[in-house]
């Protein structure tokens, strides 16, 4: 061990040490240098949010140079470059997805931290998890094969095409079910006991005290969930590709096959576009609408983590 | 029955507050609890039932052991899919994991959570977990352009953008295992004279092991399904041959079956269908080993 520090310590009779000596900072110099690698793979992370920048930035750089701004945010659907189809039809998409996910995340949510039983909670919170673990593109494959021909037009008897906007909305939605659920329960479960015990002895029941108690403490932690599970729809790929459609369309009806800027960047990376190209450079055009939009709603669900955790 | 009776017996049911949680009101929420909560689950046996039932007339060897064939849709296989699976995965663990444990080791155990720095790479890292996979095919597009490699569909690319996707996964869960090791083991250590770098290597790693090693299967489980980033880095749905280095052309299973979904003809979609529950029983294989390893190893002090 240390060697420094094996001769004669201070004697018992000398006094208290002046100053108290903190044992982590003994300086060494191959531990210094073991503490700059560490450091460095920290400021990897930065790096790489510096890099996605750079790197989506350089061609998008190249690609304005060609196409001018109008035409990138147009509204027209027949414009080649128009990249607002492609954010209604993601809108229509994600707010499909969180009609579904919100109630179903927080009725799940709800459940694990005020009614199950701590063994309950060991065995169900997992199943709920094992939603996230499915491919997205098993996902997208449920909704071409099963979703649209199976329980929208057999069952549901609604006339939607082969691609359609809610068959990706609806998968999307069960999607991140586990995503609002476990940030939500966590919100929940930092709700002090004092509150419920509260409730209680007013007379509430349960559900009262669930729905006018719980749930408004633990607000601003489940609207972070909802931004996070929004965030996750907005930027999810393999459904949308597969099962919302290859065509932009400007239109808000779920019933119709659109395309989402993540099915347009799947197309088109798919394709055969020479690298550098105009058509190839509208990835990046894209891909870069999409990270500063996720970028902005995941700072805010950020932001309202730090308040509810802040909050007791 | 009197009114002093019926007083009584509901101040007792008030008291006792049984009554209340057995209201019509407080049954339906309850119902509907319920329902959220197994939602999920009944998708998710539906999904598995139907692509089974669907893909049942291919559970043969041809499925895990051929190449894909166009010319006998009723005999092609993943094998190269497969394959390429694990040789991304194994690549993507080499890169992702010493680096995540390292960040996240200096996070835990080394950084002042006051300095502005630390807190940039805080913030950072929450906000990397979040980041839509498809952008991370992107950035691994840029440092494959940046490193002078201009080859689509290469193991190396396939391994980066995995593994830039499962690193904040593996920082975040290496984190908490490393701060779930109790404060007063590093007090000990250091109280015996160890520095930090000693006590973090001999002590805390050591009983954060379980932890970072469900963390990092659970970030494999993710890497293995995902198509999104393999498509920006141009991964092709069809490769007949085994992967042979960092440099050679692959596929993943996840490509192969988006490849194959949008193929008109019955057989490709009854061998995609075979697929996925190939597919779904390595990722539930891994999540399985995950919980094993959690419900296992986990300490308690």
């Amino acid at each position: 061990m240390s060697s420094t520090h094996t001769g004669a310590g201070p004697s018992f009779g000398a006094g208290l040490p002046g100053a108290p000596i903190d044992l982590g900072r003994k300086a060494r110099p191959a531990e210094t240098a073991i503490k700059v690698v560490l450091f460095v793979s920290a400021m990897l992370s930065v790096a790489i949010t510096i890099g996605i920048l750079v790197a989506l930035v350089e061609p998008v750089v190249h690609f304005f140079a060609e196409v001018p701004f109008g035409e990138f945010f147009s509204f027209d659907e027949g414009t080649r470059f128009a990249v607002f189809p492609l954010i209604t039809a993601t809108m229509v998409t994600t707010v499909i997805a969180l009609l579904v996910a919100v109630p179903l995340g927080l009725g799940a949510a709800m459940y694990l931290s005020e009614y199950a039983s701590r063994r309950a909670r060991k065995v169900l919170k997992p199943t709920v998890e094992l939603l996230a673990g499915v491919p997205s593109v098993v996902y997208g494959f449920f909704a071409v094969m099963f979703v649209t021909p199976t329980l929208l037009q057999d069952i549901l008897g609604l006339g939607v095409g082969f691609t359609n906007a809610l068959a990706a909305g609806l998968v999307l939605g069960v999607m991140i079910i586990p995503t609002i659920a476990s940030l939500a329960e966590d919100a929940f479960s930092a709700v002090p006991q004092a509150l419920r015990q509260g409730s209680y002895a007013m007379g509430a029941n349960r559900m009262q005290t669930t729905l006018r108690v719980v749930l408004p403490a633990a607000l601003s932690g489940v609207a972070a969930a909802i931004v996070l599970g929004l965030s996750r729809a907005v930027g999810e790929t393999m459904i949308v590709a597969l099962a919302a459609g290859s065509q932009k369309n400007f239109s808000l009806n779920p019933l119709e096959g659109m395309q989402t800027m993540t099915g347009f960047m799947a197309t088109t990376a798919g394709g055969e576009n020479p690298v550098g190209s105009t058509s190839y450079n509208t990835l990046f055009a894209v891909g870069l609408t999409l990270f500063v939009i996720t970028f902005v709603i995941n700072m805010i669900s950020i932001a309202l983590v730090r308040r509810y955790r802040q909050a007791y | 029955m009197s009114v002093a009776t019926t007083t009584a017996r509901e101040t007792v049911q008030l008291a006792t507050g049984r009554s209340r949680e057995r209201s019509a009101g407080s049954l339906v929420f309850l119902g509907l609890l319920w329902f959220s909560l197994f939602f999920g689950v009944m998708v998710l046996v539906v999904l598995i039932a139907d692509t089974a039932i669907a893909g049942a007339g291919r559970f043969d060897a041809d499925l895990v052991t051929s190449y894909d064939s166009t010319l006998f849709p009723e005999r092609t296989g993943f094998r190269a899919g497969i394959l390429g699976s694990l040789w991304l995965m194994l690549f993507t663990a080499l890169m992702a994991v010493p680096l995540g444990i390292a960040a996240a080791v200096y996070l835990e155990e080394f950084a002042d959570s006051r300095r502005w720095y630390n807190r940039i790479i805080e913030v950072n890292l929450q906000n990397l977990a979040a980041v839509p996979s498809i952008v991370y095919g992107l950035l691994a597009v840029a440092v494959m352009a940046l490193i002078g490699i201009e080859r689509k569909g290469i193991v190396l690319g396939g391994a980066i953008a995995l593994a830039l996707l499962i690193l904040p996964v593996i920082i975040i869960t290496t984190r908490e295992a490393v701060r779930a090791v109790p404060e007063e083991i590093r007090q000990g250590s250091l109280a015996l004279g160890a520095t930090t770098w000693q006590t973090t290597w001999r002590q805390v790693l050591p009983s954060a092991v379980p932890g970072i090693a469900t963390g990092t299967i659970l970030g494999l489980s993710r890497a293995i399904g995902e198509a999104a980033p393999l498509l920006m880095l141009g991964l092709a749905s069809s490769v007949r041959f085994d992967p042979e280095g960092m440099m050679s052309p692959i596929t993943a299973l996840p490509i192969q079956i988006y490849g194959l979904s949008s193929s008109s003809q019955d057989a490709f979609q009854e061998a995609a269908s075979a697929a996925i529950i190939v597919l779904l029983v390595m990722i539930l294989g891994l999540n399985a080993l995950a919980i094993f390893i959690r419900n296992k190893f986990q300490r308690s002090w």
